[in-house]
């Protein structure tokens, strides 16, 4: 195994709930800069392994490395050390419902940096600025669209300049137009910034659009069966579940 | 100075502002104040030749600098090309500009008559919400509403048997209070064995109704209150609606029900046990548990336990209303539930103690 460039390895992991096995010896790596898809059907455990790489949950066996740290063996204060690094974005946005939008962003800040009032103030309106909502400081989570809220996530998880920004399905519930918007976003910040993007999603275009690997969970066999470019597993993958599922294909229609 | 400290130097005559060496240490120049002598609504450039590494306070800076002096146009000269990327996202948006809202002062007239006007219509609010729960109750209880039996059975059990420990702690406690009280002033005169009457009269018609009723309104009014509005909240009461069940008479019926018929069951348990918590203080003064009983026998008629379970099933009312009032009202966001259950409790402990009073003076104009 590489010691390379991984930013998270994962090897020889198990998830289970109980004894209810989701998914045996997950192993695979994330590289430095990459944009990496988790793909797979729905239930084949795609953000049970996000919650398990976000330390939320633990592996019932094997392990998670960040660098080469291993984070299962982790103490809580190494975890929250590591956390720190880590911008993540939650399916509804996990903003908190009674704080503004800028207190929201300004959270993480307030938390881990020893930055003055006034240098926050500027960060949380570049940050809002970036995801195109400079001006909505002083607004409620309620008080805004479904769309604007998952921005506004997207700001307070990179308040910190992370190296790492993890997506729970970034465009769902949004339309056509807005989750474009959305991708290019990630992208775009993703570029000026360097970050690693790790992402649950089954969004066909946000797929193509913007990852440059990718792992598919398959939930029948609860293995791992394929990984790479999914563009180019499209069509080269050697699994027939796994062309069908990027060709948006299944045996009824055809 | 090392090469290194961050710097921010005006240059006037070129109007530029060359910044230099490492920004990302632990306080960095502000950019304001260094253009201050600078007129502001003058195209500025700023040379990055210098600055060797940065984090988002400079392109934050940046971005400020840049909103100050607009129109005009912020300039950047050896910016890299991340750092540029990132302020042209931060621009591509303009700056969204909010509705101005008016102040309002402290303390003013209008202010005042305002408030005033607000407890009003909360007051014809929940007359109105007591109406509407009327209506569903008669409704259900004739077999054509929404609720569901289980539903019903469920907020029973939750209102009823699951409040028996607490109920049983506070009542006897209650009942030994009044003894102790009522001692310290009948043995002076060497009337202990009254003692039985005034703990008996004491909770039949006032302690056992209105503790009970205190205890239920921060257990089972709170309940039904935090849990309203978390479904409020979880668009869980929209569904409701849209589905075409009425959520009146299916979320609110069956918990106003519960705890009017849960109440009068558990206030004479809260009697009984008060009762013999009396007992057992005035066992303590040497009244034998043989006298006790022979004077509640005398002392006890049944006006006062009716008064009790009149006052249950008022407060029953009162509880069970406020707290689902206080849930179905309720915003849509964590705040909201917190404000919910507080409302709820304030609500309801204010209506017990004024329908306490308002029953007390009735029954004494009436001679009961």
């Amino acid at each position: 195994m590489s010691v390379g460039d991984a930013v998270i390895s994962v090897k020889d992991m198990t998830m289970a709930y109980g004894r209810r096995v989701i998914q045996r010896d997950l192993t695979f790596e994330v590289q430095r800069g990459d944009i990496f898809v988790i793909m797979g059907g729905s239930g084949c455990g795609k953000s049970s392994l996000l919650k398990h790489l976000l330390g939320l949950l633990s592996p019932a066996s094997g392990d998670i490395y960040y660098g080469e740290q291993s984070f299962t063996r982790a103490s809580t204060l190494e975890r929250d050390r590591l956390r720190q690094r880590w911008g993540i974005t939650y399916q509804s946005g996990g903003l908190i419902s009674a704080m503004t939008l800028a207190q929201n962003v300004a959270l993480p800040l307030e938390q881990y940096s020893d930055f003055d009032a006034r240098t926050i103030r500027d960060i949380v309106a570049l940050k809002l600025a970036l995801v195109g909502l400079d001006g909505y400081q002083t607004y409620m989570p309620s008080e805004i669209s479904g769309g604007m809220r998952k921005r506004a996530a997207l700001a307070r998880a990179i308040a910190l300049d992370p190296d790492i920004l993890f997506f729970d399905e970034p465009s769902a519930g949004l339309d056509p137009i807005s989750s474009r918007r959305l991708d290019d976003l990630i992208l775009q910040i993703k570029e000026s910034t360097g970050a690693t993007v790790v992402m649950v999603t089954h969004e066909l275009p946000s797929i193509f659009a913007i990852a440059n690997n990718s792992i598919y969970l398959d939930a029948g066999t609860q293995r791992l069966i394929d990984r790479g470019n999914p563009a180019w597993l499209r069509e080269h993958s050697e699994n027939a579940v796994v062309r069908q599922f990027l060709n948006r294909a299944g045996d009824a229609h055809e | 100075m090392t090469a290194d400290t961050p710097q921010a130097v005006l240059q006037a005559p070129q109007q530029s502002l060359v910044l230099s060496g490492d920004w990302r240490a632990a306080t960095v120049p502000d950019l304001a104040r260094a253009i201050a002598p600078y007129p502001s609504s003058q195209p500025l450039t700023v040379d990055l030749n210098g600055v060797s590494a940065w984090d988002s306070r400079l392109t934050a800076q940046l971005l400020g600098l840049e909103r100050r002096i607009a129109p005009a146009t912020l300039d950047l000269i050896g910016a890299e090309d991340d750092q540029r990327k990132l302020l042209e996202l931060a621009r591509s948006v303009p700056l969204h500009v909010p509705p101005q809202q008016t102040r309002r002062a402290v303390l003013n007239l209008d202010g005042l008559r305002a408030s005033l006007a607000q407890l009003g219509d909360g007051l014809l609010d929940s007359l109105a919400f007591l109406g509407a729960v009327l209506t569903a109750s008669a409704k259900s209880l004739a077999g054509r509403g929404g609720m569901r039996q289980r539903e019903l059975m469920s907020a029973c059990y939750l209102a009823g048997p699951n409040a028996l420990g607490i109920i049983t702690l506070t009542s006897v406690l209650v009942g030994m209070i009044l003894a102790y009280l009522g001692a310290a002033q009948l043995q002076q005169f060497g009337a202990a064995i009254y003692v039985a009457d005034l703990v008996a009269v004491g909770m039949l018609r006032e302690m056992g109704a209105l503790m009970t009723a205190v205890v239920m309104a921060g257990r089972t009014g709170a309940a039904y209150a935090a849990q309203l509005s978390t479904m409020q909240g979880n668009e869980e009461i929209d569904a409701i609606r849209t589905l075409g069940i009425n959520p009146m008479e299916f979320l609110v019926v069956p918990r106003v029900l519960a705890l009017v018929a849960m109440m009068p069951l558990l206030v004479i348990f809260a009697d009984a046990l008060g009762i013999f918590g009396g007992a057992i203080v005035a066992g303590g003064m040497g009244v034998t548990p043989l006298q006790y009983m022979s004077q509640l026998n005398s002392a006890v008629s049944t006006d006062h336990f009716v008064i009790g379970l009149i006052k249950a099933f008022v407060f029953a009312v009162l509880i069970a209303t406020a707290g689902c009032r206080a849930g179905m009202n309720a915003g849509r966001n964590s705040a909201a539930v917190g404000r919910a259950t507080t409302d709820a409790v304030v609500t309801s402990v204010i209506y017990l103690i004024v329908a306490d009073a308002a029953i007390n003076i009735l029954c004494q104009q009436l001679g009961y």
